[in-house]
C-alpha cells in the first residue's frame, strides 16, 4: 500500500506542476477571438484583452504610411479601421480583397492595433467556373507576418 | 481514366464491405472457405486502391484539365516532381493517398500472415476493413478526386468542358520535402491502424498472451519511424520555406502530427512491461487504441479545418464525418474492452520506486501529459467556445511552459531508464552506472557556466544530454569491453558486434541518442538572434559575427515562375566567405508568391537570410537575417534515430564473434561463444 502511495505523491507532484505551468502560460498568451460586429460590443476588461478578429480588406484601404500600414476590415456589414505597427513586411497574400486575421489589441478611439496579420486570398478558386470544390482549405494557401506566435 | 478511377474505388467500397461482412460470418461460422473468401475481397480492396490511386496519378502526368482536382493542384509547366506531390497537395487526394497507404500495410499484412495465426487473422481483417470503410466512404461519397468540371447545357444536361491550364500547385508546396514530408508522415499515421487493428483483434479474440504485441511490434516500430521523419521533415519544411526564421510554431496541423508521436512513443515503451512482467494490459491496448484515434483525429484537424476555422479561414464538412468515426472507433473499443476484459489481468505489480518498471511508469506520464497539454491547447478554441461562448486561443507560451520541462524529465529518463534493472535496482548498481555520468554531465553544466551561458533550461538540458551520452557510451563501451576480452577485435568492431546480437536493446540505445541530438538542436533555440533591415544595394548589415553585404538584385525567368534574387556576400569576422541568394519566387499561374531562404548551415550555428520582401514605406528591399545556433544537430538527430529505428529491426545475430576477416580468429574460444551472449546481457536487458 505505501508504494502506492508514494507512486500517487509522484505522479500528483508532476501533474499538478504541469497544471500550475499550464495556467501560467494561459494567463499570458490567451487570444479571445472575435468578429468585427462583437467587436463593437465589448465593455470593460474584455476591450483590453489580446483579440483576435477576421474580416476581408476593403478595396483600396491599405494605406502605406511610415512605421505602419492602415486599413479596413470588414465583415457583417461592419467595418473596422486597423493599423499594422508589426516589424515584418505584410504577408504576399494581403491584398484588397483578401481574408485577413490581425491579432493585437483595441485603441482607445476604437480602432485596432495589429502586431501581426495573416491573410489568405480570398477567391483563389473562384475564377475556376463553378464545378471547381471551395477549398484547399486548410492547404497551406495563407500567408503570415510573424508565424512564430501563432 | 476519370470514370476507370472512380469506378476502381467504388469496387474498393463494394469489396471492404465484403470483407467486413464476410469475415464476421467467417468468424461466427468457422467456415475455412468464408475466412479465405474474406481475406481475398481484402486484398482486392487493396488492389483497387492501387489502380485508382494511379489513375489520379495519370490523369496528372496527361494534363488533363478536365478533371477538377487536377485543375485545382496542377499546371502545364509544373515539373514531374512536383505533379507526384499535388496528388497529396488537396482535400481529395490527400483522403485518397491515405486509403493508399493504408492499403500497402494492409495489403502486406494480409499476404505476410496468410498461413499464420489462424485464430487471431479473420478479427484483424474485420478492423481493417472497418478503417478502409471510413475512407473508402469519403474517397467515393463524400471528396472524390475524380469529379469532372461541368455546365449545365441545352436542356439541363451537363456538358463536361476542359480547361487549357491547371490553377497550378500551391508555390509553399513547390519544394523538395513537400514531395517526401507527407508520404511519411501519412505512413505514420496510417501505418498506426497495425497495431490498433492487432490489439481490438486480440482484445475480440480473446487471443492469448503477448502475442500480438510480439507480432506487431516491427510494425509499431516502422510507423513510429515515419512518424518521427514526417514530423522533422515538416519542421524542417516550415523552417526552408517559410521564412520565419523557426522550425515549430505549435501550429494546429503540426501539433496534429505529434499527438500520436507521443501516445505511439508512450506505447513502445509500456509494451515492454507487458512482455517482460505481463503488467500494464489494459493501459496497452487503450494506448494502441488512444494513439489511433489520435492519428484520425491529427487527419481530421489537417483536412477539416476545425481549429484553423478559428483562424477565419475555410471550413468543411468533412470534420462531421470524422468525429462519427471517432465516436464509433471509441464505441466498439470500448464495448469489446467490457466484454472481454477480465483476460486482460495484470500479472505482477510495481516492486519499487526506483526501478525499470517505475521509469516506463513515469516514463508514460509524462508523454501522456504532454499530449494532453498539447491536444487541449490545440482544441482550446473549440472547448472554451462550448463552455463559455468566448473563442479563446493560447499560443506558444503556453505550450512551452508546459512542453519544455516534460521534455527534460523526460530526456532525464531516457539517460536513467533502460539502466535501471527490472523489479528493483541497488544503491551499488546506481552508483556503477550513473556516477561517471553524472559527475560528466556536471563538469559539462560547470564548463557552460564559465562560458557564460545563462539560460535556465538551455543549460540544464546540455547537462542532461551529456549525461544521457554518458549512459549510453559507457552502456556500449562495457558490452564491447566482454566481447573484446574474448575475441580480441577492436573496440569499435565489439560494439557492432554487440549492437547486432541485441539489436532491439543497442538500437534502441542509438534512437535515444538520436533524441539526445535533436534535444541539443532545441537547446540552441534560446540562444536566436534576428535583425531585419532595409537595404540598398551596395549597403550591409550585422549579425553576430556574420556581415552581409547586399552586392546586387536580379531577375531571372523559370520555367513555371520569376525569382527575384538577392545576391549577398557574407564576411565572418570581416573576411568574405561566400555568397547567399535569398529568393522571392512569382508563380504567374496562381499570382502567388514565395521566398526562398538561403541558410548557410554548421554545426554551430545556421546563418539565416530571407528576403523578407518591400518595406511598406519606400519598397525598399528587407532583408531578414536570423542567427540559429545548433539547429543543424536537429536534422542529424533524425537521421539517427531512423539509423537506430532500421537497427532494432535487424534480427539478432547470435555467437558469432568476428566481424570481418581482417579481425582476429575468434573461433578460438568455444567456451567464450556460448558464454557471451549471456555475460553482456546483463540484468534488464532491453
Amino acid at each position: 500500500m505505501q508504494k502506492r502511495v508514494k507512486f500517487g505523491v509522484g505522479i500528483g507532484v508532476i501533474v499538478a506542476a504541469m497544471a500550475a505551468l499550464a495556467w501560467l502560460g494561459y494567463g499570458e498568451s490567451k487570444t479571445y477571438y472575435h468578429t468585427i460586429a462583437e467587436l463593437q460590443t465589448l465593455q470593460g476588461a474584455a476591450r483590453s484583452h489580446r483579440l483576435r478578429v477576421g474580416g476581408t480588406v476593403e478595396p483600396g484601404s491599405i494605406r502605406r504610411l511610415s512605421g505602419r500600414v492602415d486599413f479596413v476590415l470588414q465583415g457583417e456589414g461592419k467595418s473596422l479601421p486597423v493599423s499594422y505597427v508589426g516589424s515584418d513586411p505584410l504577408p504576399d497574400t494581403f491584398v484588397d480583397n483578401s481574408q485577413a486575421l490581425v491579432e493585437g489589441s483595441l485603441a482607445r478611439n476604437g480602432s485596432f492595433v495589429a502586431e501581426q496579420v495573416q491573410a489568405k486570398c480570398a477567391s483563389k478558386y473562384e475564377a475556376a467556373p463553378s464545378a471547381a470544390p471551395p477549398s484547399g482549405s486548410a492547404d497551406a494557401a495563407s500567408g503570415s507576418a510573424q508565424r512564430s506566435t501563432m | 481514366m476519370d470514370v476507370f478511377g472512380s469506378f476502381a474505388l467504388l469496387l474498393a467500397f463494394v469489396c471492404a464491405v465484403y470483407a467486413l461482412l464476410g469475415g464476421i460470418a467467417a468468424i461466427r461460422t468457422r467456415h475455412p472457405l468464408l475466412v479465405k473468401s474474406a481475406r481475398q475481397a481484402g486484398l482486392a480492396t487493396c488492389g483497387l486502391i492501387f489502380v485508382a490511386t494511379g489513375s489520379l496519378v495519370y490523369l496528372f502526368f496527361s494534363d488533363s484539365y478536365w478533371v477538377a482536382y487536377v485543375v485545382a493542384h496542377s499546371n502545364r509547366d509544373l515539373s514531374t516532381f512536383y505533379k507526384v506531390a499535388a496528388l497529396w497537395s488537396g482535400q481529395e487526394g490527400s483522403l485518397l493517398f491515405w486509403s493508399f497507404l493504408l492499403a500497402i500495410y494492409v495489403f502486406s499484412v494480409l499476404i505476410a500472415y496468410r498461413n499464420k495465426n489462424g485464430e487471431l487473422m479473420p478479427y484483424v481483417g474485420v478492423v481493417l476493413a472497418g478503417v478502409q470503410i471510413f475512407f473508402l466512404t469519403l474517397n467515393n461519397f463524400v471528396a472524390s478526386p475524380f469529379k469532372v468540371l461541368a455546365t449545365p447545357g441545352a436542356n439541363g444536361a451537363l456538358d463536361i468542358f476542359t480547361r487549357a491550364d491547371g490553377n497550378g500547385l500551391n508555390p509553399l508546396l513547390q519544394y523538395p520535402e513537400m514531395v517526401i514530408h507527407p508520404p511519411n508522415l501519412y505512413s505514420g499515421y496510417t501505418g498506426f491502424t497495425i497495431p490498433f487493428a492487432f490489439a481490438l483483434g486480440a482484445l475480440l479474440a480473446r487471443y492469448p498472451g503477448e502475442k500480438w504485441i510480439h507480432l506487431t511490434r516491427k510494425w509499431t516500430m516502422v510507423a513510429w519511424c515515419f512518424q518521427t521523419v514526417g514530423i522533422l521533415l515538416g519542421a524542417h519544411w516550415a523552417y526552408a520555406v517559410l521564412g520565419w526564421g523557426g522550425y515549430w510554431g505549435w501550429d494546429p496541423v503540426e501539433n496534429a502530427s505529434l499527438l500520436p508521436w507521443l501516445t505511439g512513443t508512450a506505447f513502445l515503451h509500456s509494451v515492454m512491461m507487458q512482455e517482460k512482467r505481463g503488467m500494464m494490459k489494459v493501459w496497452n491496448v487503450w494506448l494502441v487504441i488512444l494513439t489511433f484515434m489520435l492519428c484520425i483525429t491529427g487527419t481530421m484537424l489537417t483536412r477539416s479545418g476545425v481549429v484553423s476555422s478559428v483562424h477565419a479561414f475555410a471550413q468543411s464538412s468533412i470534420g462531421n464525418w470524422f468525429l462519427g468515426f471517432l465516436a464509433l472507433i471509441f464505441v466498439v473499443c470500448f464495448a469489446a474492452y467490457l466484454k472481454n476484459r477480465d483476460y486482460l489481468k495484470s500479472e505482477n505489480q510495481l516492486d519499487s520506486m526506483i526501478s525499470r518498471e517505475s521509469s516506463f511508469l513515469f516514463n508514460n506520464l509524462i508523454l501522456l501529459v504532454s499530449c494532453v497539454a498539447v491536444l487541449s491547447g490545440t482544441l482550446f478554441p473549440v472547448f472554451s467556445e462550448w463552455l463559455s461562448g468566448s473563442r479563446i486561443s493560447v499560443g506558444k507560451p503556453f505550450f512551452d511552459k508546459v512542453n519544455i520541462p516534460l521534455g527534460l524529465i523526460l530526456l532525464f529518463l531516457t539517460g536513467v531508464g533502460p539502466l535501471l534493472a527490472w523489479r528493483k535496482t541497488s544503491a551499488e548498481s546506481l552508483k556503477r552506472n550513473f556516477g561517471w555520468p553524472l559527475l560528466t554531465g556536471l563538469a559539462a553544466g560547470a564548463v557552460l557556466f564559465v562560458l557564460g551561458v545563462r539560460e535556465f533550461y538551455s543549460v540544464v538540458c546540455l547537462i542532461l544530454c551529456v549525461f544521457v551520452t554518458a549512459t549510453i557510451s559507457m552502456e556500449f563501451f562495457r558490452g564491447a569491453r566482454v566481447i573484446r576480452t574474448r575475441s580480441g577485435a577492436s573496440y569499435l568492431s565489439s560494439a557492432v558486434d554487440l549492437t547486432m546480437r541485441n539489436t532491439r536493446r543497442y538500437g534502441g540505445y542509438i534512437v535515444h541518442m538520436g533524441m539526445v541530438l535533436i534535444f541539443v538542436g532545441l537547446a540552441g533555440a534560446a540562444f536566436n538572434l534576428d535583425v531585419q533591415k532595409e537595404m540598398q544595394v551596395g549597403s550591409s548589415m550585422q549579425i553576430g559575427r556574420y556581415n552581409l553585404l547586399l552586392q546586387s538584385m536580379d531577375s531571372k525567368p523559370e520555367k513555371n515562375y520569376t525569382a527575384q534574387r538577392m545576391i549577398v556576400e557574407v564576411m565572418r569576422d570581416g573576411r568574405p566567405m561566400m555568397m547567399l541568394y535569398p529568393e522571392r519566387r512569382f508563380f504567374p499561374a496562381n499570382q502567388e508568391s514565395g521566398t526562398m531562404v538561403a541558410i548557410y548551415s554548421t554545426l554551430r550555428e545556421d546563418l539565416y537570410v530571407v528576403y523578407a520582401g518591400q518595406s511598406p514605406e519606400n519598397e525598399a528591399p528587407v532583408i531578414h537575417a536570423y542567427l540559429n545556433p545548433l539547429v543543424k544537430w536537429i536534422w542529424l538527430g533524425g537521421v539517427v534515430v531512423v539509423l537506430g529505428t532500421i537497427v532494432t529491426l535487424l534480427p539478432n545475430r547470435r555467437a558469432v564473434l568476428a566481424l570481418s576477416g581482417a579481425q582476429q580468429p575468434a573461433v578460438a574460444h568455444p567456451l567464450a561463444q556460448s558464454l557471451a551472449p549471456s555475460v553482456t546481457l546483463r540484468e534488464g536487458h532491453d
